[in-house]
């Protein structure tokens, strides 16, 4: 079976979106050229039309595909930057998340906001390295976290094709994930519902994005002495709240791993919404960024401040250890 | 395709102003609530430059936006609805004074956050041109939107991709109680200018100027040209917001306001009619209008089991607040 990349499968989702539908474009900056490799080949493919490079003037280029969508286009908009997004809060949160329903269902405003390269790129600090999923999902708009090829494709794709804003961030530590791929197989993910990706008895571990794949490493290793279910949301907003409660009923155990600041991050959440409905057999645990945290320059103090393996390894022994 | 008819002019801001004056009445009542930022004065602007314009054509008006609603052509009925709250609304009471608006005929709302809409039609205006319609738009905002950064940007990207819409400032004198000289360094026009757009200064208290200067830009830009702003000069004869008819708030010399009345957009237009033609257009507003206050008042309220009716276009199912 061919292997495809996590950078890959967006660039193959944008490219079958923008065949299949007129009504889709892209804009952004750099993206002429792919500097984040997503849109490599598009612009030579689709024309400057439908690949639109644009200045540096995120609230503008933000709000003009706000107003693209309400005229009928499926605007994609990429940010090279995961912090732009503290940029442009306003243009997405005041305006085309609001549209709808100020305007008592006149209009939709369907755009896919793209962050290819979220969270912490080692080396890149206080400024480029934050993962502000956890505020999307707080003001409600859709947000999704892929975390392998499949799903960056086909969320990607639900994405582009729901009614809508939603967020699509694409975080660094799994944009080198690669898989195997039948590429006719690849098909859109719907919105809103997890998968288990790997199935225990003793704790439910829920990872988010890129923590994933520490998730099933950590899960592993611990293979023999406890036995985890990772479960991986894939959309924070909305939450498959179903599909973790089945698994957490089961399981009686929850940690969640989640590279949000620590106040009114996901986790809290996720936890809080859990507890509200499933009796835990012990107190569950979350592993995240400290609060307010910037992350560092220096590469070592930048991994102390992510969620790692081992605070995750810890957590699941706390709760595992707790109530029995 | 424009209208300088006198009479339709004339009837627009007569329109505008007999609405606002009413809509004052029914915050004073009660009936509207959150109160409203009266368009008193500045009627010439909006009705002018809608002259300018088709049906197709797309506007977003400001927080101070019943004027430019109204004269792109929404219902005086279904918007005094709105501004009451009703489900007959234009957004269903979703909206009310700040977001009224009737996509039905090009109104991509009224924005209440300065200088925000600026960029939304510029996408959009550009959107509709891809897919082949030949529309134009106009972007309304006031003095003190011209310090917001978002719109500097929507007048570069519309500059740099020749996007036809025209940038109408109404520069009333005040951003809320901060005068323009307090505010603005340079110029209005210097600004656009800087973007390589034709600028222009307009007598906004006189609705066939506006017209001619929105008329004449919008035939620039249906020919093939890009953006274009017009500053077009007036007074704000009335508050900011109707809280200041409980508050008073010292900003405005008391001889600024009487000058600043004393040229009457709905004055200066009715001077065009015959006394026969000028009654006729009042009788004709005035029979609109208590049709319009009848139909908001006799109409219901939403049922706010539908108070999330529309937050998702997706039909999206938010989970509720309680427990």
């Amino acid at each position: 079976m061919p292997r495809l990349s996590y950078r890959k499968a967006l660039t193959r989702a944008l490219a079958d979106e923008l065949a299949r539908d007129e009504r889709v474009f892209l804009l952004g900056e750099d993206i002429r050229v792919a500097a984040s490799h997503v849109t490599a080949g598009l612009f030579t493919r689709f024309g400057p039309e439908r690949v639109l490079d644009t200045p540096l003037s995120e609230q503008a280029f933000t709000s003009f595909a706000t107003g693209a969508a309400l005229a009928g286009m499926r605007p994609v908009v990429e940010f090279q930057i995961p912090s732009l997004l503290f940029l442009v809060f306003e243009q997405i949160v005041n305006h085309a998340h609001k549209f709808p329903l100020m305007t008592g269902g006149q209009c939709a405003a369907p755009v896919t906001y793209l962050v290819p390269g979220s969270g912490s790129r080692t080396g890149w600090a206080g400024q480029h390295s934050d993962h502000p999923y956890s505020l999307f999902a707080h003001v409600g708009i859709v947000t999704a976290v892929p975390a392998t090829p499949t799903d960056a494709y086909g969320l990607l794709v639900s994405a582009i094709r729901h009614d809508d804003p939603v967020v699509v961030f694409a975080p660094a530590g799994a944009l080198d994930v690669r898989e195997d791929v039948d590429f006719a197989a690849l098909a859109p993910v719907p919105l809103g519902r997890g998968v288990v990706r790997r199935a225990g008895d003793d704790v439910t571990v829920v990872a988010v994005g890129h923590l994933v794949h520490d998730a099933l490493a950590v899960a592993e290793e611990l293979a023999g002495q406890v036995s985890v279910e990772v479960f991986d949301p894939r959309t924070l907003y909305p939450f498959d709240l179903d599909g973790l409660c089945a698994s957490v009923a089961r399981t009686g155990r929850l940690v969640v791993v989640d590279d949000s600041n620590r106040s009114c991050g996901i986790a809290a959440e996720i936890i809080a919404s859990i507890v509200e409905r499933v009796p835990l057999a012990a107190p569950p645990r979350r592993v995240t960024r400290p609060d307010g945290a910037v992350l560092p320059f220096a590469p070592g103090l930048d991994r102390a401040v992510q969620p790692g393996r081992a605070a995750l390894t810890a957590a699941i022994h706390l709760v595992t250890k707790d109530g029995t | 395709m424009t209208d300088a008819d006198p009479v339709r002019l004339y009837r627009t801001v007569r329109l505008i102003r007999r609405f606002e004056e009413r809509a004052i009445d029914l915050v004073r009542a009660g009936t509207i609530v959150g109160g409203i930022h009266p368009y008193l004065g500045q009627e010439g602007i909006a009705a002018g430059v809608c002259a300018a314009l088709r049906g197709t054509d797309l506007v977003t008006g400001t927080h101070r936006g019943h004027g430019h609603v109204l004269a792109k052509g929404a219902d005086p009925a279904r918007m005094m609805a709105e501004l009451c709250g009703r489900e007959t609304g234009l957004n269903r009471g979703r909206g009310g004074s700040m977001h009224a608006a009737d996509f039905s005929v090009g109104v991509l709302g009224a924005n209440a956050i300065v200088g925000a809409a600026g960029a939304i039609l510029t996408g959009a205006v550009w959107a509709r041109r891809r897919r082949g319609e030949d529309v134009v738009g106009a972007t309304f905002f006031g003095d003190g939107a011209v310090n917001e950064g978002m719109l500097l940007e929507a007048f570069n990207l519309a500059a740099l991709w020749r996007v036809p819409v025209l940038f109408v400032c109404e520069n009333n004198g005040y951003a809320t109680t901060m005068p323009v000289d307090g505010a603005v360094a340079g110029t209005i026009t210097g600004r656009a200018e800087a973007f390589g757009m034709p600028a222009a200064v307009v007598d906004g208290q006189d609705p066939q100027q506006v017209h001619a200067a929105a008329a004449a830009a919008v035939g620039r830009m249906r020919d093939g040209g890009g953006p274009e702003l017009v500053e077009a000069r007036t007074y704000r004869f009335d508050a900011h917001h109707t809280f200041e008819h409980v508050v008073r708030l010292d900003y405005r010399p008391p001889q600024e306001v009487t000058a600043g009345r004393s040229r009457d957009p709905v004055r200066i237009q009715g001077g065009r009619l015959s006394d026969a033609e000028r009654a006729a257009v009042d009788a004709e507003v005035e029979a609109t209008l208590d049709a319009a206050v009848a139909y908001a008042l006799a109409s219901p309220e939403p049922d706010p089991a539908g108070a999330l009716d529309h937050l998702y276009a997706s039909g999206l199912n938010a989970r509720s607040g309680g427990a």
